[in-house]
């Protein structure tokens, strides 16, 4: 490596830190002001860049096509991003913060399919800018002008958002809610209408980032997804709500990257160490450093501990289940051990797959309900568990040691990410679960003489006791019932009771003597060791596992499942369980757009039930009762 | 002479260079209701924070009963002794008024960590006369969350006393009451703590308050103390009604 | 043994109602089939339209066995734990007689997986993955595609005969990357005489970050490239490299590059004079091909992908199973696939009875500009048969059955 070809990678690296800071900068905008966490961001950046293709379509390959398209991209994606708030998360900003991630959610799937119908499946190629299409030689390489305009189209920005927030007078209402929500409304201003502008205004800025990346990737239905985490990664290393901060994290982990990718294969006293091949994870690894120094992130505040949460949802009155709700638990568990009897096996294997979910769910229901800490990487315990498990059994062990060793990894597990991350508190916690399920993801993924790699492990079946369907049906009914009943047990005791108190008011249960930070280490315990032994169930069930296991879209999944159920109500996990894997096989057998329908279908109970299913019911039996 | 229950020290604390608490020393003796006084910003609540462990001190040490407590947590703080109720009513949200006690009394009885039974049966007889002795008793099965101001506040205070304390911090205890329940509030602190023998040092806004409950008054300006003695002193003491008083008064 | 008889009378009972009943002798033979639909949209669709191109075929001549075919398509989502579970869906309440699909190589091995332990046959279409034939081969699991291994053994030959030392290689971070670069460097050794060596960069897949990964190849200064890039990965990656000049004077070889999915987007822009596998749908004029177009072009009015040859394919090479087998019962279909020869675009392919891998092949040429396209020039069709290790060095990896 050469001075002039890492001055070169450094402007690699500022060119993709500058459009990784466009995407960024919108999100941690929305964030600031309405605290809504954006998972469609990526879908925005995606309609950006297709936008923009159609209007090089239409218009040619000209300046009009090109530049006219960034700004058409820029203007009706803003205008996507008012309608997306305007006509739904307007309707939730009551309801618990999280709820509007699965709303969100919905709105990825729906965009995903929406896009997919108006422009088709093949990746499409836009033509290089405008202007821009050439090389100029710098460090004695040939170096794209694009490159070097994006350098300064990042810094651009900044400035002008900085202008915008401190010179003007929408400037300083959105600066008012950023620092404090309540000042909102004693300054006089029409909350729903800034809520609506910032929307817009980070959802361009989303589509202004898609359009200018068209230049260097052609328009493709994977841009959403490939973005969003690391979009979330920079805002949160920038620190949430700062401008500045994104773009100093975007630098940050545009360098990192380049820098691996220039480093290469380094050999340190025998070992092989291939850098490049650390790009897979690197934004994650930069996130965990990070914030394992920095909770607040490089320029984030760090949050008022208020004396009691202000959060309506953590709130509401908890009443301990009552002899109705055991009865009702023990008649579910009598039905469903009754399920074998009517013949349709196929029907076994969901109840199987709703069971394991189910565990999965409320172990993160007790984690993210009972003790207030949103996993954003749950996964990462499922897939430990389902891991562990593989792992043992392909190493000789008998079924029942092997599923004893999946609760015990991730355990292990949950035990050393928890000491981190029970240290943060809010959406850098949640993000710091996310950077360890990433890095969990990436070590299976790479480590094929261990884990198989990419392709994970085949071959994981159950003992022949319990080779029938129906006998492990019956199992899993058992432990998952077992393991759901002791979960709603847990949030009983006083462990329970002080985890609950530690989430209420963390000053009032410090003041008891309460050590809050130790009460929901072992939160992270429990949750962990529960979630390892869904994924364990989950490995013997299907036979096989993958990196998938362990996947970001895991972790969604489990976030949407107990927010669906509600995030307070017992049967919570075990009604979003049955509504997420009963919605997805009913739709996807019925229509080819099945995301679309489900996403759909999700909006609709996050807009009906904002409390959950599981939330809903509860009031409707009090209503009954009464 | 035994050495006082809390014994402050030359305790100092500055933010960003500007001392919010400067060189103060005071004492407070079992069974002794202590006020400590100031206009906003003289540093009563930094005081309070310092010596409930929320803030470590620069200087100066904070011991009670003999042992010096400066700098270590506020659990650790309340395990030796120290209730504490906040401006703003502490309490938890989302449990009933007697299970908000149940929990404090199994924090004091070191079992908040137990999995075997259920908490909403553990001490319901203690915390119910521990309700009792706040006047709350009848509110026992309602959410917290729902509670009226004052009420929030009683239960704050029996959560505090659910730690058998030897030493109640209360921060403001009445702000954002009525005169009437003000002086009832106080009075049944006041009367708790005289029977128990527990030492109670306070702030508070409300003169009336001040000076109808404590039984010393410590008045704090800028950081520093600039009086201390018996209400019907410090009344009269013409450097506090210069800089606190006198608005008031004149 | 008790079981097995009690299952061939019960199959000859439905068989004998077969002939009898004429109501019966309508009912379809159900094929199961699963694949990444809405995960790889991009080959699938083509592939689903070639499936439903034979069925259509098969079912207007009659059917098959006297009965007509029907495909039973289930969206997997590209995870292997939910391709498990349509998988059992389509075996348990669908009763399909075999399984067959499948595109990411994690989801084709869990399937081939649960095909053993259901013991159904599985005839996986795309999966790449060397695995599923060799290392985690089984009884029930036939692979139709050349697989990652064949198709690079059809291009180190050419890549051996330029003689360069210094190779320069790009592969997407998973296990088709990593197979593929691993074959090449083992098959350049094993070719060519006298040093060479390699550099390597592995880029994630989908988020390939191009600036960086081609100025970081071009610093290394290497002879030549092979890259296994596909897709939006492949796409970035030419454009930075034609910019950055970093293919001038150097030979590039691009596993799977020549494929429609994968170069037609590239449009102008395309690669010239790159070595690759693809498929030259426009210029292969063996009567079995032309026939396949001519029907693809007048059914769909659009030009077939390799998707369509491989979905077409599929069910071709399941009807062909099933008339060799002259039954539906798995273990005869399994011994039916074993040496089965049927017609497939490419013209006659065979499943190895040895490790149930098909002798499908894939052209090999160069790529040039043509109208303003990307196309495959000078190519030969590579039959899979030639580009496979020894037997024994297939049995030496094979499990036993």
């Amino acid at each position: 490596m050469t001075l002039a070809s890492l001055l070169a990678q450094l402007l690699n690296g500022l060119a993709g830190a500058s459009s990784l800071f466009l995407v960024a900068a919108g999100l941690t905008l929305i964030f600031g002001v309405s605290r809504v966490v954006n998972f469609a961001h990526g879908s925005l950046y995606m309609l950006g860049a297709y936008v923009a293709w159609t209007s090089v379509a239409w218009f040619g390959r000209g300046p009009v096509g090109f530049w006219g398209g960034v700004l058409l991209a820029t203007l009706v994606v803003a205008a996507i991003g008012a309608l997306v708030e305007s006509l739904l998360l307007r309707r939730i900003y009551a309801a618990p913060e999280l709820l509007q991630l699965a709303a969100t959610f919905g709105v990825v799937l729906i965009v995903r399919d929406l896009t997919l119908a108006t422009w088709g499946a093949e990746d499409l190629l836009g033509p290089r800018a405008a202007g821009f299409a050439g090389v100029v030689d710098l460090f004695g390489r040939a170096t794209p002008t694009y490159e070097l305009l994006l350098i300064v189209v990042g810094p651009l920005v900044l400035a002008g958002l900085w202008w915008l927030l401190v010179r003007t007078r929408f400037g300083v209402q959105i600066r008012a809610a950023t620092e404090n929500r309540a000042l909102v409304g004693a300054l006089g201003i029409n909350e729903a209408r800034l809520f609506t502008q910032v929307f817009a205004l980070g959802a361009g800025l989303a589509g202004l980032a898609g359009a200018l990346q068209l230049p260097r990737e052609p328009a493709n239905l994977g841009m959403d997804l490939a973005i969003i985490a690391e979009a979330f990664v920079v805002t949160v290393v920038g620190g949430l709500g700062s401008i500045t901060g994104a773009f100093l994290a975007a630098l940050l982990i545009g360098l990192v990257k380049a820098l691996c990718v220039v480093v290469g294969t380094v050999e340190f006293g025998g070992f092989a160490i291939a850098f490049p091949k650390l790009t897979l994870v690197a934004e994650f690894v930069v996130m965990a450093i990070v914030l394992a120094v920095r909770p607040y992130g490089l320029l984030g505040q760090p949050a008022v501990i208020p004396a009691t949460t202000p959060v309506a949802e953590f709130r509401a009155l908890i009443r301990p289940p009552g002899r109705r709700s055991l009865a009702a638990a023990l008649a579910l568990a009598a039905v469903a051990a009754l399920l074998p009897f009517t013949g349709d096996e196929y029907r076994l294997i969901l109840a199987t797959d709703i069971l394991v979910l189910a565990v999965f769910a409320a172990s993160l229901q007790f984690l993210m309900g009972g003790g207030g800490m949103a996993s954003f990487g749950h996964a990462a315990y499922f897939g430990l568990g389902a891991y562990g498990a593989a792992l043992a059994f392909k190493h000789g062990a008998p079924m029942a040691f092997a599923l004893a060793a999946a609760p015990a990894a991730a355990l292990v597990g949950a035990v050393i990410f928890g000491w981190f991350c029970v240290r943060l508190s809010g959406v850098y916690l949640a993000m710091l679960t996310l950077a360890f399920a990433q890095i969990v993801w990436s070590i299976a993924f790479q480590w094929d003489a261990v884990t198989g790699g990419s392709n994970g492990l085949v071959g994981i079946w159950p003992a022949p006791l319990l080779a029938d369907k129906r006998d492990y049906f019956w199992f899993v009914l058992t432990l998952a019932g077992a393991a759901l009943a002791a979960i709603a047990w847990l949030a009983q005791t006083p462990l329970g009771y002080a985890l609950r108190g530690s989430r209420d008011s963390a000053l009032r249960a410090e003041a008891l003597g309460i050590d809050v930070r130790r009460t929901q280490w072992m939160a992270f315990a429990i949750a962990g060791t529960f979630a390892g032994l869904a994924g364990g169930l989950h490995v013997f069930s299907k036979g096989s596992l993958s990196p998938e296991t362990l996947a970001i879209p895991r972790s969604v999944d489990a976030l949407v499942m107990v927010l669906l159920g509600g995030l307070n109500a017992i049967a919570g996990p075990l009604l979003g369980a049955a509504a997420f894997t009963l919605l997805q096989d009913g739709l996807a057998r019925a229509t080819d757009y099945w995301r679309a329908v489900l996403g759909a279908a999700i909006l609709l109970i996050v807009l009906l039930a904002p409390m959950g299913i599981g939330g809903a019911l509860q009031r409707l039996f009090a209503r009954g009762a009464r | 002479m035994t050495e006082p229950l809390l014994a402050v020290t030359g305790l100092r604390k500055a933010f960003g260079g500007v001392a919010a608490v400067d060189d103060v020393s005071f004492s407070v003796a079992a069974g002794e209701i202590v006020a400590l006084i100031g206009p906003n910003g003289a540093g009563k609540s930094t005081c309070f924070n310092l010596i409930n462990g929320q803030l470590a001190p620069d200087a100066g040490s904070v011991r009670l009963g003999g042992t010096a407590i400066g700098g270590a947590a506020p659990r650790a703080i309340a395990r030796l002794g120290v209730g504490r109720t906040f401006q703003v009513a502490a309490t938890f949200a989302s449990m009933t008024v007697r299970e908000n006690v149940q929990l404090a009394l199994l924090a004091h009885a070191g079992a908040q960590h137990q999995i075997g039974r259920r908490a909403t049966t553990a001490l319901a007889a203690e915390a119910d006369a521990l309700l009792e002795q706040v006047r709350m008793a009848r509110f026992a099965d309602q959410g917290c969350a729902t509670l009226a101001y004052g009420d929030a506040k009683r239960v704050e205070l029996a959560l505090a006393l659910a730690n058998a304390p030897r030493l109640l911090l209360m921060d403001e205890p009445t702000a954002g009451m009525s005169p009437n329940s003000r002086n009832r509030m106080m009075q049944l602190a006041a009367d708790l703590a005289r029977q128990t023998r527990v030492a109670v040092l306070f702030t508070e806004h409300d003169m009336d308050v001040v000076f109808g409950h404590a039984d010393r008054v410590i008045v704090l300006d800028r950081g520093r103390i600039i009086a201390e003695g018996p209400p019907a002193a410090i009344r009269n003491e013409p450097r506090v009604r210069a800089v606190y008083l006198g608005d008031d008064e004149a | 043994m008790n079981r097995s008889l009690r299952l061939h009378l019960l199959a000859a009972v439905a068989a004998l109602a077969t002939v009898l009943s004429p109501a019966a002798a309508a009912q379809p033979i159900k094929l199961g089939e699963l694949n990444s639909y809405k995960t790889f949209p991009a080959f699938l669709e083509p592939y689903k339209k070639g499936m439903d191109l034979a069925l259509e075929e098969i079912n207007a001549a009659g059917g098959v066995l006297g009965r007509p075919l029907a495909i039973v398509s289930r969206d997997d989502n590209g995870s292997p734990g939910d391709a498990v579970r349509v998988a059992e869906e389509l075996v348990t309440r669908e009763k399909v007689v075999l399984l067959m699909g499948t595109f990411p190589s994690n989801v084709g091995l869990a399937v081939a997986d649960l095909a053993k332990q259901r013991k159904i046959l599985f005839l996986a279409a795309e999966p790449l993955t060397d695995k599923i034939v060799w290392e985690n081969g089984n009884r029930y699991t036939f692979r139709l595609r050349a697989s990652t291994y064949m198709q690079t053994a059809m291009l180190a030959p050419e890549a051996a005969k330029l003689g360069r030392k210094r190779w320069a290689i790009v592969y997407p971070n998973y296990e088709y990357g990593q197979a593929a670069t691993q074959a090449f460097k083992k098959q350049m050794m094993a070719l060519q005489t006298g040093g060479i060596e390699f550099v390597e960069q592995a880029v994630p897949l989908g988020k390939i970050d191009a600036g960086p990964v081609v100025q970081a190849l071009a610093d290394a200064r290497p002879d030549a490239i092979f890259s296994s890039l596909f897709g939006t990965d492949l796409a970035r990656f030419v454009r930075e490299g034609e910019l950055r000049g970093l293919f001038r004077d150097r030979p590039v070889f691009n596993l799977l590059g020549g494929e429609p999915e994968y170069l037609d987007p590239l449009k102008d822009e395309a690669p010239v004079g790159w070595w690759v596998t693809g498929y030259p749908w426009y210029a292969i004029d063996t009567p079995p091909h032309r026939r396949f177009r001519d029907a693809y072009q007048a059914r769909y009015k659009d030009y077939p992908r390799l998707g369509s040859v491989v979905g077409y394919s599929t069910v071709q090479a399941a009807a062909a199973a099933l008339r060799k087998a002259g039954s539906t019962d798995t273990e005869k279909l399994v011994a039916a696939m074993k040496g089965l020869a049927f017609d497939s675009p490419f013209g006659k392919v065979s499943f190895r009875a040895l490790d149930h891998q098909s002798t499908m092949g894939a052209y090999v040429g160069r790529t040039a500009l043509k109208d303003g396209k990307g196309v495959m020039v000078d190519w030969r069709y590579a039959d899979g048969k030639d580009h496979l290790p020894s037997d024994d060095a297939v049995k030496a990896m094979r499990p036993a059955d």
